[in-house]
């Protein structure tokens, strides 16, 4: 078994009832010239594919997928790399099954 | 402000706030529940079983009206190597009893069912909630807490944090600190649909017979981890979960190890041609019990995942959420029964009270699996299931080669890889945290 086999995140995260907040991100980075060690592990173990690098290197979220698990603040937050809170009450992923 | 002052509030609608909120309400006390999602359930995710015992104490009779999936008749382990498993199965005809001891379940159907249960208890349910802050006094004593509605500050005596593994509440009023990377494993799953029989047929069951399958091995590309498999009514529960701390270090993905744990030829054939529904992501508490915080203090409590309650050698999240908040909730009963107050000194029963249950025993008996399982993941996770594989390979191939020859050439790939020493360490490792 390969470990780069490719896997289309954003299918999976169709099948999903969200309620985004637009304009209002749960999760924020902090604005950066170099992204630290922490910032790009988030590009791999997001298990939403919320982070990306763009075009100068820098990681940057979108948290419209986002399955509020908590993995990118138990590892960014407490470098002050990300701002993690809850969405408003009501928004976010809505789990159908759970 | 609502300017009601409430015997307590309860954040979040999990097992431990169901529990907790429920406990309290049924005690005549005066109760307010709140939660960020849209309905109780729309923010939990767990695999999920169900320990019927424990519910049976919290809602007697709620085997008559909980959605409940499959009882379980049957419990697979299987070591996987890439290509292989070693499975060990129970499967017992004493499980098609009466009261069944587990089922599987589906927890955003089952939570909204349980706090329903809440309601009818004369709990004040508040979704689309979240609270935002605590609100303490000039003693830092928690009287309340601040939500993300106009006005939002509400009043009462103790505030029980059932708040989940991301407790954010109680890491922002400095009662304990963030998990870390290394005492919480994500988890990711996905909701496989099929027909019934295709199900029943597939794992070998007749009626709501149910079976559930934890996978370890290779699968987790040796990071500490296991995958499962749970059969439901008309669709499989399906996941793969490793520590962060791994995930962090090997840049793997979680996605990644899904569609292999998927593709595993063990695993294909049971979720060939379903269609899925749904992809969820948690976080699960495994620091045991020496990652518990402080649980109590003025005018709070915290109870469930947040209080990193989880034992997870007999995957015991929400059974272990549900009694600490029920525990948390009688405590905080008593004291309101002999109008005691809700400061530190008298809120330390919860603790005694948790000290004397089989939560906190439980969590003691295995206080050293956790750090053993993390710093030996590579030996436990990689080496032995695929030195086991090849060994039981070697055994059933029948090629001619003497068998004592096969014997020795399996007990050679043992200590070359793990040499004697390493052997008798593990065993005495693993017997000594088990005690």
């Amino acid at each position: 078994m390969s470990c780069d086999t490719p896997v289309r995140v954003e299918d999976k995260l169709y099948y999903n009832r969200y309620l985004v907040d637009v304009g209002y991100p749960h999760v924020k980075v902090r604005p950066h010239t170099t992204p630290s060690p922490q910032l790009l592990a988030l590009l791999k173990v997001c298990p939403a594919r919320c982070y990306e690098l763009n075009d100068n290197g820098q990681v940057e979220i979108a948290v419209d997928g986002c399955i509020e698990c908590g993995t990118c603040r138990v590892i960014a937050e407490p470098t002050g790399d990300i701002q993690w809170s809850h969405p408003r009450g009501g928004y976010g992923v809505l789990f159908k099954f759970g | 402000m609502i300017e009601e002052r409430f015997d307590a509030i309860v954040v979040g609608a999990g097992m431990a706030g169901n529990a907790a909120a429920l406990t309290m309400a049924k005690r005549g006390m005066k109760v307010l529940q709140l939660e960020r999602g849209e309905y109780p359930g729309s923010k939990n995710v767990q695999g999920a079983i169900l320990y019927a015992d424990m519910m049976e104490e919290l809602v007697p009779g709620f085997r008559e009206e909980a959605p409940l999936e499959r009882h379980l008749i049957e419990q697979r382990f299987w070591m996987m190597d890439d290509r292989s498993h070693v499975g060990m199965h129970y499967r017992s005809e004493d499980f098609n009893e009466e009261r069944p001891n587990r089922y599987t379940i589906i927890r955003a159907q089952f939570d909204k069912w349980l706090s329903s249960k809440v309601r009818e208890a004369g709990a004040i349910v508040l979704c689309e909630t979240t609270v935002t802050e605590l609100a303490q006094d000039d003693n830092k004593r928690i009287i309340g807490v601040r939500t993300d509605r106009r006005d939002g500050q509400i009043h009462a005596d103790v505030v029980v944090l059932a708040e989940g593994v991301n407790g954010l509440l109680g890491t922002r009023a400095g009662l304990r600190a963030r998990p870390t990377p290394d005492n919480v494993a994500l988890a990711v799953k996905e909701m496989h649909f099929l027909p019934r029989e295709t199900i029943e047929a597939r794992f070998n069951l007749q009626g709501d017979e149910g079976v559930v399958i934890e996978a370890a091995g290779t699968i987790s590309r040796g990071m500490t981890g296991m995958g499962f498999i749970y059969a439901n009514k008309e669709c499989i529960s399906l996941g793969i979960g490793c520590l962060v701390a791994d995930f962090q270090r090997t840049g793997q993905t979680p996605y990644g190890l899904l569609e292999q744990f998927k593709r595993h030829p063990s695993v294909a054939p049971l979720i060939a041609g379903s269609e899925v529904k749904e992809y969820a992501a948690h976080l699960i508490p495994e620091g045991g019990y020496k990652s518990i915080p402080q649980l109590y203090g003025e005018g709070w409590v915290v109870v469930g995942d947040a209080a990193q309650l989880n034992n997870a050698i007999h995957r015991e999240g929400s059974n272990l959420a549900l009694t600490s908040g029920r525990i948390a909730a009688e405590a905080i009963g008593l004291l309101k029964s002999r109008g005691a107050s809700m400061s530190a000194t008298n809120l330390s029963i919860y603790k005694k009270m948790l000290d004397e249950s089989f939560v906190i025993k439980d969590l003691k008996k295995y206080k050293d699996m956790p750090p053993l399982m993390h710093t030996h993941s590579q030996n436990f996770f990689l080496t032995y299931p695929q030195l086991i594989s090849k060994a039981m390979q070697n055994f059933v191939r029948v090629d001619g080669t003497p068998k004592v020859e096969k014997e020795r050439a399996s007990l050679k790939s043992f200590v070359k890889a793990r040499s004697w020493s390493g052997l008798v360490g593990d065993a005495w490792r693993f017997a000594r945290a088990w005690r």
